[in-house]
């Protein structure tokens, strides 16, 4: 359905603007400052105050943050006085982005702010990331998702889609530092994946800025119309998964507007990808198709900054930051839950 | 804007402990009963939205992942919301989102909390100490309004009558307290003082689920004399919870929230127009305080709708006939249970606990400090105004 939206009518809908706080290993900044740094500089260049904000939607998790309720201490960041209308959702920001897509689409409001925002240097995640699995047959168990990821690396390589090369090669653009030979020389954190392989772990915040058509277009020269937004989920369990495909990713990029031959026969010129580790880039390549001429996470992905819980905005924020800069059409793409189980894709478009 | 209605409810029987059930078996009694409600099958269902409250709760971390399977949506859009005690609220509204956009059809809305897993209250306090839980939070708002309305004690106790007596006419509500009277109220022991035990909610396991779809939906269960509760107005309102000047016992958030549905749906006097209301009330208080900060009942007037019995089911302004959070409280589906009530008073499948005749109806949770708040408005047909 939203593959076939028509440009320029009133349910057009755009990214106007986004910005980034902290991103650091470590930040002595609570979730509360970041937030507010981040909206605050993502409101101001475009000449707008957290009062023309009409929706807020904001994307973290409490187990990142150790704190039950912990999101309810953010009203403070997007200044919830007079009451805004307001949601939260346990998911990455991409997610409330889709939220707040699904929310200005009903017509009634014209501006909405989200945000993903956590800090993952104040726990362990070899302890956190069991939670997430299944309670009764995978939590017991303790393994991460490093051990996880590195079972879908193996899967990824037998599959021929990936080396220990392939993926050091990845490693190496995305950080740009080191060599292939430097980090493969590496001894294995879990076998396939050595430590090049894996994410930083990062303290950070992400806020963008969406907008009805009209009133991006007062906003901003160039907005970044959002052509194509879906998600999918999985089966849990990887063990009942084919772990050398991403159907839910297919599925996604298929409803957000991408086929066989690109963007509707259409080429993606920037493709930011939410991949934590190194094979998952070289997957996600694989099931969206995308050639060499597509830049991959020219940004640095996750594999340079991992703000957990906004590493997937950030993704869709950079895709916009092609557009704004000159570009015709970029490519996000963000996940959530064991090897890759849940998969959003979202396509921004410029327009002449 | 495209027009949306619930299809289908269902929820599970609350109780204390649900041993019998894992967190899989536990939603999709829920989902099963929401879906043969709706004669559909998960097949027809385009994308699942979950809500429960603090995931510290049960010590599952995001668990709409491993319940991706349980909830059927394999391949679908599977969205997660968490915004405090009005998540359940908040999570009817966004699976309708989801359909008002245009962007799905028919959206699968889930709530659970299954409380006996872990321990509320230490959760409550994120695991430190000193945690004031709930009541302890609520009791200084309670005291605050019963000081600014002069309400005599017995207000609470009797909320706290009417909403037991109305729970032993659903065969769903986790309390069942077949003796309850002013008496047992008055003599259960203080906990937060002026709150009493028996004026306080349980803590429940339970689940509950709601099929939301578009006009021609709507329009084919009306055809097949299954008549739909159609959203004609809905609103999710927050305000930060400590700042000098913040009214807890009136937040504006509460108020701006009800303006907005009663704008969208057409409603200018919403004593009135509204049949009966399924109100977030946890603690029994918070019936005269919610009456007054939705517009109601004036101000200081709410607590004597209660002391006339009006109230009541039966009475002209029924709330919480299903027994409410007072009976039942798996905290996360609290609210949906609310929304889902309402929905079932207008089309008129409600049980025994029906208002007769109801045909608009409001409900409402709220989260945090009172600083969370999520409504909608349903009513037996599209237009109920003219």
């Amino acid at each position: 359905m939203t593959a076939n939206e028509t440009p320029g009518t009133s349910t057009d809908l755009a990214v106007v603007g986004w910005a980034q706080a902290a991103i650091s290993r470590r930040t002595d900044q609570t979730e509360t400052q970041m937030l507010m740094s981040a909206i605050t500089d993502a409101l101001t260049p475009l000449g707008l105050t957290r009062a023309d904000v009409d929706f807020t939607c904001l994307g973290s998790c409490d187990y990142i943050t150790g704190q039950a309720f912990s999101f309810v201490a953010n009203l403070d960041a997007i200044g919830a006085w007079p009451p805004k209308r307001d949601s939260h959702v346990e998911m990455d920001g991409a997610w409330a982005l889709y939220e707040a897509w699904l929310r200005l689409h009903e017509g009634d409001i014209e501006i909405a702010v989200v945000t993903g925002s956590g800090r993952s240097s104040t726990g362990d995640p070899s302890l956190i990331y069991p939670m997430e699995m299944d309670p009764y047959v995978l939590a017991p168990l303790g393994a991460d998702l490093v051990t996880f990821a590195a079972l879908q690396a193996r899967a990824v390589i037998s599959a021929g889609l990936a080396d220990e090369r392939a993926m050091a090669e990845v490693a190496v653009r995305s950080r740009g530092t080191g060599t292939v030979e430097e980090l493969l020389a590496g001894e294995y954190v879990r076998e396939p994946l050595r430590r090049h392989d894996l994410p930083p772990i990062t303290d950070g915040a992400v806020a963008m800025v969406l907008a009805t058509g009209d009133r991006a277009r007062q906003l901003v020269e160039r907005p970044a119309y959002i052509t194509g937004f879906d998600h999918r989920t999985e089966c849990h369990n990887p063990a009942f998964r084919r772990l050398d495909d991403s159907p839910s990713t297919r599925i996604a990029a298929r409803e957000a507007g991408l086929d066989d031959r690109g963007l509707n026969g259409r080429g993606v010129e920037v493709a930011e990808l939410q991949a934590s580790f190194t094979h998952e880039e070289l997957l996600l390549r694989h099931v969206l198709g995308l050639g060499d001429d597509v830049a991959v996470n020219p940004s640095g992905g996750a594999l340079r900054a991992n703000p957990i819980m906004a590493t997937g905005l950030a993704r869709i924020g950079y895709a916009a930051d092609h557009v704004f800069g000159g570009g015709t059409r970029a490519l996000a793409h963000a996940t959530s839950g064991p090897c890759l189980q849940q998969n959003l894709i979202c396509v921004l478009e410029g327009r002449s | 804007m495209i027009p949306c209605a619930v299809v289908g409810v269902g929820q599970t029987h609350h109780k204390s402990r649900r041993r019998d059930v894992s967190f899989g078996g536990l939603v999709r009694e829920a989902v099963f009963r929401a879906l043969d409600d709706a004669r559909m099958t998960m097949a027809d269902i385009d994308a699942v939205v979950l809500g429960k409250a603090p995931d510290l709760f049960e010590g599952v971390m995001k668990p709409e992942l491993y319940l991706s399977d349980a909830l059927g949506a394999v391949g679908k859009p599977m969205f997660r919301v968490h915004t405090a005690g009005s998540v359940g609220g908040t999570t009817g509204l966004v699976a309708a989102s989801h359909v008002r956009a245009g962007k799905h059809r028919t959206v699968l809305a889930v709530a659970f909390e299954k409380q006996s897993e872990g321990n509320a209250q230490f959760a409550l306090g994120s695991g430190r100490g000193a945690s004031l839980g709930a009541g302890g939070s609520f009791a200084p708002f309670v005291r605050a309004y019963i000081q600014r309305s002069g309400a005599p004690e017995h207000i609470g106790w009797t909320v706290a009558v009417k909403d037991r007596l109305n729970a032993l006419k659903n065969p769903y509500a986790h309390l069942k307290i077949e003796d309850i009277s002013i008496e047992k109220v008055r003599n259960s022991p203080m906990m937060w003082d002026p709150i009493r035990y028996l004026e306080s909610c349980p803590s429940s396991d339970g689940a509950c689920a709601v099929v939301i779809t578009d006009a021609d939906g709507a329009q084919a269960a009306t055809a097949a004399g299954r008549p739909p509760a159609w959203i004609l107005g809905m609103s999710s309102r927050s305000e930060a919870g400590s700042f000098p000047g913040r009214d807890p016992v009136r937040p504006r958030a509460g108020l701006q929230c009800a303006e907005d549905v009663y704008q969208e749906a057409g409603i200018t006097n919403p004593r009135e127009q509204i049949d009966m209301a399924e109100l977030y009330v946890p603690f029994s208080w918070h019936e005269p305080i919610w009456l007054e900060a939705h517009h109601l009942a004036d101000e200081g007037e709410g607590w004597k709708m209660i002391d006339d019995g009006q109230t009541e089911i039966g009475g002209s302004f029924p709330v919480n006939c299903s027994g409410g959070v007072l009976s039942t409280n798996p905290i996360g589906a609290s609210g949906l249970l609310r929304f889902a009530e309402a929905a079932n008073q207008v089309r008129g499948a409600a049980g025994d606990h029906q208002v007769d005749g109801a045909q608009v109806a409001l409900a409402m949770a709220y989260g945090a400090q009172s600083q969370y708040f999520s409504m909608w408005i349903v009513a037996n047909r599209l237009q109920p105004f003219g």
